[in-house]
């Protein structure tokens, strides 16, 4: 049974360890949405979130293959959707 | 004909393995980390090749050459300004699209660019091919294939730099990135301009120039000013307004259309020369992390590896310690027994061994300290760490990686100063540096131990602890405090790569804790040595005792009396001169050295800022001491011992007794070790402030800091307690 596919746009900060999503917006300020997007972090790209550090914060995203850290506070400001 | 000389950069992401291809190329000793942004400073190789003298720089590890970072801009400015003959770009197969990324980049300054097609090995055990000829082709830039860490590929790494520099063919300008028609019009009609108004006479790439200005790049804005100044102005006003037509025409900054857009020129490159044959790699490095940032297992493990590192680091480090200090005894005993009484002897006993001998005897443990730290970028596992800690440093303004070097601070401030350097931000190392001096050192525990042993009694234990917790606090205050004034800003985004689990090369370690060691030798040695030599003619001028008749006369007798067939007695009365009269020797020795420290300049010194030490309840003594633990913290305790006639301070308790005598009472115990606690960095921490921050402001600004506080905190404790009705 294929899981759970959600269309609707939400928050990066919002999915859950384990969740796939598509990156529609790269919002934020303009050093850190610079520097995400230059790590690959741009409109279309899949990620997966590994996990969340013990304290909940940050979190580990795997994209393009390699695996990045990133503030929950950061991830607040990327838009994804097609949550699965 | 002498031989033609070509520079070679080489420039590549953080953990591309580009700094090992450096290491083998050039055979220069480097460190190789696994951690990003290890490579700071520029660093460079000779070596002859074919006939040429090369000169290969190792740029920065950066994703980007956009210039946010002051690694981005170092590495830009250099091919900006240097123009090598050949950029080698390394490409970590592994991760092909991000590498490319930069690629494009170097490709868009139009340099002669060739890749280094790295670890392609890894990446095919990994599922994922790479068609190299075919890349070759669609960039038109010639591909190496290499295994950095195995040695591969080399020379003919260098065979295709050279070749590449000997061509005349200029780099095909149409297999770069195409950006949309709105965006490529807006290009061509920018660098038409700029080519109209400056008679094409700037020293960059009209397209490149266009491309920037239409991103908004600040430093390539400043560098047209200076290159055109009329022309300059009209080029901004119009890229101003040509960015303007884009951003409603995308409804986006174009910088962020630009970014999205050579990600997708890159995609399509990918899709073709790249095939994938796993989709969801076996990875070790997973499962490995799966065990090390794990919910629950994550830090306990995290605070086992930082206690065995502490461990090793000061406990283990202790034993090699002790032989280095029993050495820098032994020519300490050598040359005082070798040298002629007299000011020379003073000089290089008391000054230039006692003085460098009490920073050489860190060198175990700052060899041991790398090596961990080496150990742990190396593996990646520094990277987890600062993921772990980042939300708690995060409180303080600070960045994950902060952590390591303020617990190092509770052993040594030197070697935790150093391990600032992994931090990429500067900010948040200046902030880092600032306030580990805060950190209570090891070497002030000899201090809080006399003390509070005199005064505090079984509660000593408890005393000390709770300075312990205020150095903790005010380095979480300061932190706060700096982070919103002094060092404003945005804190450094924590956007960062979790490199994949590697196994480290034993040869890579070595060089790694080597080559900061060698820093910390090197650059320490000069300062402590001038230091201590200065310190030492504070403590030893004047050098005539104002000694009374009877003092004289004592001396002799006592002399006399330790045996006439024994003149060493009178010298060195420890010499264990089984002899009553030994003990009356020694005492008048004492009193003469105790009555030369007060005569000396930093005994005069310690009389003259007398009055800002008295409303901490800290007598002239104290101030003198205080002032003498400039140089190591410990000596605090040796001159507390010198100054109070109680012979060298080993007899702790009889030190304490002489304190009581002295007028000296629990409150003013107190305050003096809050003062030991917070006070200006010991010699060896300040070099190492200087030379990790490069500014001799950020080593007064931290001395002047910390003093105050020290100052203030201490005065609040006796005046408060005073008030308090506590004595």
């Amino acid at each position: 049974m294929a899981p759970e596919t959600r269309w609707e746009a939400m928050r990066l900060s919002e999915l859950k360890e384990g969740q796939t999503a598509t990156v529609v917006r790269v919002g934020g300020n303009g050093l850190l949405r610079r520097r995400i997007q230059e790590m690959g972090l741009v409109k279309g790209t899949d990620l997966y979130v590994e996990k969340y550090a013990p304290l909940k914060d940050p979190m580990e995203l795997v994209l393009k293959g390699f695996h990045i850290s990133l503030r929950v506070e950061e991830a607040a400001d990327i838009v994804v959707e097609n949550v699965r | 004909m002498p031989p033609q000389h070509l520079t070679i950069a080489l420039a590549g992401n953080p953990n591309s393995g580009k700094t090992s291809i450096f290491n083998n190329l050039t055979g220069t000793r480097q460190k190789v980390g696994n951690w990003p942004g290890v490579t700071v400073e520029k660093k460079e190789g000779h070596i002859t090749r074919s006939g040429y003298d090369l000169t290969i720089v190792d740029l920065p590890g950066t994703y980007s050459l956009t210039p946010f970072s002051i690694e981005e801009v170092v590495a830009r400015n250099f091919l900006l300004d240097e123009r090598p003959d050949v950029v080698i770009d390394i490409i970590d197969a592994s991760n092909l699209e991000r590498s490319l990324y930069l690629a494009t980049q170097i490709r868009e300054l139009d340099c002669k660019v060739l890749f280094a097609l790295n670890m392609a090995d890894m990446a095919r055990a990994r599922g994922t091919k790479i068609d190299g000829r075919k890349l070759s082709e669609l960039l038109d830039i010639p591909v190496v294939f290499t295994v950095g860490n195995r040695n591969e590929g080399m020379d003919e790494l260098l065979e295709q730099a050279i070749r590449l520099a000997e061509s005349t063919a200029p780099p095909d300008r149409t297999r770069r990135v195409k950006y949309s028609a709105d965006i490529e019009e807006a290009i061509g009609r920018l660098a038409f301009f700029m080519e109209s108004k400056t008679d094409d006479s700037l020293p960059y790439l009209p397209r490149w120039v266009a491309v920037k200005l239409l991103e908004d790049d600040a430093i390539v804005q400043e560098r047209l000013i200076a290159a055109a100044p009329d022309a300059g102005r009209q080029i901004l006003q119009a890229a101003q307004a040509l960015r303007k037509h884009l951003t409603d025409r995308f409804d986006e900054d174009p910088q962020i259309v630009m970014t999205d857009e050579r990600y997708g020129f890159i995609a399509g490159i990918v899709r073709e020369v790249q095939t994938s044959t796993t989709q969801q790699r076996v990875d070790i490095s997973r499962s490995i992390d799966l065990v090390l940032t794990h919910r629950l297992a994550g830090f306990p493990i995290f605070i086992f590896f930082i206690w065995a590192m502490f461990q090793l680091t000061f406990t283990l480090g202790e034993y090699p310690v002790k032989w280095i200090q029993t050495g820098v005894e032994l020519a300490s005993g050598t040359a005082a027994s070798l040298m002629p009484e007299g000011i020379l002897k003073s000089l290089v006993v008391d000054g230039i061994i006692a003085g460098v001998g009490s920073v050489i005897k860190f060198m175990p443990n700052i060899l041991i300290l790398f090596f961990c730290i080496a150990l742990f970028e190396d593996t990646g596992y520094m990277a987890r760490s600062a993921f772990l800690m980042d939300r708690i440093m995060h409180l303080i303004g600070l960045h994950g990686k902060s952590f390591i070097p303020m617990l190092m601070g509770f052993g040594c401030n030197v070697p935790a100063i150093m391990a600032a350097r992994t931090l990429e931000s500067e900010k948040d190392r200046i902030l880092t540096i600032l306030i580990t001096p805060f950190m209570s050192c090891s070497a002030k525990l000899p201090v809080y131990v006399v003390l509070a042993g005199a005064f505090f009694g079984a509660r000593a234990g408890t005393v000390i602890f709770g300075l312990y917790l205020l150095g903790i606090a005010l380095s979480i205050l300061t932190g706060r405090v700096f982070r919103s004034t002094l060092l404003k800003g945005a804190d450094a985004p924590f956007v960062m790569e979790l490199p994949p689990y590697r196994m480290p090369m034993a040869k890579s370690l070595m060089i790694h804790m080597w080559d900061r060691s060698k820093l910390f030798l090197r650059k320490m040695g000069q300062v402590i040595l001038l230091g201590s030599v200065i310190i030492w003619a504070l403590s030893s001028f004047p050098r005539e005792v104002p000694t009374t008749r009877d003092d004289a006369a004592q001396t002799r007798q006592a002399a006399a009396a330790a045996g006439a067939g024994n003149p060493a007695a009178a010298v060195a009365p420890m010499q264990g001169v089984e002899d009553g009269s030994e003990d009356t020797a020694d005492e008048i020795r004492r009193m003469q050295k105790t009555k030369q420290t007060e005569n000396s300049y930093i005994g005069r010194l310690g009389r003259f800022v007398e009055p800002l030490f008295a409303p901490l309840g800290i007598d002239w003594r104290g101030g003198v001491s205080l002032l003498s633990g400039f140089v190591a913290k410990e000596i605090v305790v040796s001159t507390m011992g010198v100054l109070h006639a109680t012979g060298d301070g080993e007899e702790e308790d009889v030190l304490g007794k002489a304190l009581a005598a002295s007028g000296m009472t629990a409150l003013s115990a107190l305050s003096m070790m809050v003062f030991v606690l917070l006070y200006l960095p010991c010699l060896a921490t300040t070099a190492a402030i200087r030379r990790e921050t490069g500014s001799y402001q950020w080593m007064f600004f931290s001395i002047g800091y910390s003093t105050t506080v020290a100052w203030v905190a201490a005065f609040l404790v006796y005046q408060g307690g005073r008030l308090l009705g506590f004595s």
